[in-house]
């Protein structure tokens, strides 16, 4: 009973936080203080942009928290933070809301290294995740019950993939159902037989450092930075701030920080693809 | 001076004193529990008023994208999970702690007493990500996919053995000596003993252990997460991956707007029902014959 105690009580904590920071203008200009909240594929980099960001600026504060690109949103339009993070572009239920790009991500289909399929066409990947296909042998590999990996309801991630792949969340058959990319990306380390989409770049990022998956290319382009900077990649995306009204002061300096080459380096680092202005 | 300071803290005001205080606390911690389920129920309001009651067990399926708020497969997984573990480790606690008290030399005990202690005490997470890399890659060789409800119930099962076996140790240890050396004098054997005398003498802290084991296998979260593979299925099999309450909530809750962000205090509502009907029927099945 304990665990479920403590997530309440800490969610009423949050709670009153959240009401607390309702009360306070949020475009004031003489604010010292950013909240930005929202997709977890940015939260990271957005971190350090935002320790880089303290230091230039001394007596700023920026606050990162993480819930997900629709947080993002709903807390941009509800003033609860100063600015939203996405893992997606603006939809067109989101015309009230400005958003800038900072960098770009991409989508990738990952499977565990000794898994000896090379490539998947779109038709088989769509297949696999509907459980018309069930077996590995059926796309060219061992004779082994396929591990279908989805992400759980929310997900940006999701969104796009289904989209691409013109399903809906009801139609798939998964076996396993993660939260975040990490997550994703240690079922299919332990996995061999095991399918999975996450964030190029936090795949990437956990390959160098050594962890058993590969990713596959889509439509027959290989999933890696250089694609996604030439736009070659067909599952992209914008990494994007959202802020309720055009951004100005503290704010404004900060997303055009964001985009500046000084971040360049940060975003190379989680294997985002920069955007300058 | 003396007389007046010790009239001062005289017994009956010293015991008045006491008596707010205590009130104090108990008033606190059952207004805490309150106030709980008051923010729960609140909180839920908006998803029973707009989807209703009868939606979460008639839906197809659990798609708040889609507007499907089915949760009876989750309540099914976590009372499979939960009543696996403690008809797993029920037997396996008090064998140990009988063990412990009873047939091990002492510095076995001592060390295995240990043991239980630090296996009590590892976070949770720890065990989750133990079975993420050890024990859901041996299911899968064995039958795959691996993430399962028999991974939730092995990771709870060891989870919830160390309450289970040192509450029964301690309960054993405070079984009085005069018994045991009236039912020696009679000549019983130590197993007689055991079965006859130290059980029966010891069977409401057995049974708190239980209660208690259970409770912490309802509410674990994040171990449960990480193994069950958290698909919305009423299991078929050992081997189906499944999705508890708990877990629901700790994946979809920081992702969850209007109503299925409600929808998911209904099932911190409904997960509060189910460990009240359990500490109740739990009192209700041992009235009178292990609290009184």
């Amino acid at each position: 009973m304990s665990p479920v105690t403590l997530q309440i009580l800490t969610l009423t904590g949050l709670i009153l936080v959240g009401a607390g920071c309702q009360e306070s203008p949020t475009t004031h200009h003489s604010k010292r203080k950013l909240v930005i909240t929202g997709s977890s594929t940015v939260a990271p980099l957005m971190a350090e942009i935002g320790k880089r960001f303290e230091i230039l600026q001394s007596g700023v504060r920026i606050d990162v928290q993480t819930g997900g690109s629709s947080r993002g949103i709903a807390d941009a339009r509800q003033g609860l933070a100063d600015i939203g993070m996405t893992s997606r572009a603006l939809t067109s239920d989101e015309t009230d809301l400005h958003g800038t790009a900072i960098a770009r991500d991409g989508i990738g289909v990952i499977i565990h290294t000794s898994n000896v399929v090379s490539a998947l066409d779109d038709g088989q990947i769509a297949d696999i995740y509907t459980g018309r296909i069930t077996n590995w042998n059926a796309v060219g590999g061992a004779d082994a019950l396929i591990v279908v990996v989805n992400k759980a309801e929310g997900r940006a991630t999701l969104e796009l993939f289904l989209k691409y792949l013109n399903l809906i969340n009801t139609e798939i058959q998964a076996h396993v159902i993660i939260g975040d990319n990490e997550q994703g990306i240690k079922t299919v380390a332990g996995n061999p037989n095991a399918i999975a989409y996450v964030s190029i770049g936090t795949a990437e990022y956990d390959a160098r450092r050594e962890a058993p998956i590969k990713l596959l290319p889509l439509g027959n382009v290989p999933a890696t930075l250089e694609t996604l900077r030439t736009g070659t990649f067909p599952l992209t995306r914008p990494l994007t701030l959202v802020t309720k009204t055009p951004p100005s002061g503290l704010i404004k300096t900060f997303i055009d920080f964001a985009r500046s080459p000084d971040v360049h380096d940060l975003v190379t680092q989680h294997f985002f693809v920069p955007i300058s202005s | 001076m003396i007389w007046s300071r010790s009239t001062f803290l005289s017994p009956s005001h010293r015991d008045r004193l006491l008596v707010w205080t205590l009130r104090g606390a108990a008033g606190i911690a059952g207004l805490i529990l309150l106030f709980i389920v008051a923010f729960l129920i609140l909180e839920a309001l908006p998803a029973l008023r707009t989807l209703g009651l009868i939606r979460f067990v008639t839906d197809p399926s659990w798609h708040p994208g889609e507007e499907f708020y089915l949760m009876l497969p989750m309540m099914w997984g976590t009372l499979f999970a939960t009543l696996g573990a403690v008809v797993l480790a029920t037997p396996l606690g008090l064998l140990s702690a009988l063990f412990c008290r009873w047939y091990a030399p002492k510095p076995i005990a001592r060390t295995y007493r240990r043991f239980i202690e630090l296996l009590g005490g590892i976070p949770s997470v720890v065990y989750g990500f133990w079975g993420l890399v050890v024990l859901v890659p041996m299911i899968s060789r064995l039958h795959p996919p691996g993430p399962s409800l028999l991974a939730g119930i092995v990771i709870l099962t060891i989870m919830i053995l160390p309450t289970i076996a040192l509450l029964a140790d301690a309960s054993l240890a405070k079984v009085p000596q005069e018994y045991i050396r009236g039912a020696a004098a009679l000549g019983l054997g130590r197993w007689a003993i055991i079965r006859g005398v130290v059980i029966p003498a010891a069977k409401s802290g057995l049974f708190t252990g239980v209660i208690l084991g259970t409770g912490r296998a309802i509410g674990e979260t994040m171990a449960v997460l990480m193994v069950c593979g958290n698909v919305v299925q009423t299991p078929q099999s050992l081997f189906d991956p499944i999705r508890t309450l708990t877990a629901n909530i700790a994946l979809e809750m920081a992702y969850a707007l209007g109503d299925h962000r409600s929808a998911l205090f209904v099932s911190g509502l409904v997960l509060v029902g189910m460990i009240l009907t359990l500490v109740s029927s739990a009192e209700w099945i041992s009235r009178g014959r292990i609290y009184g």
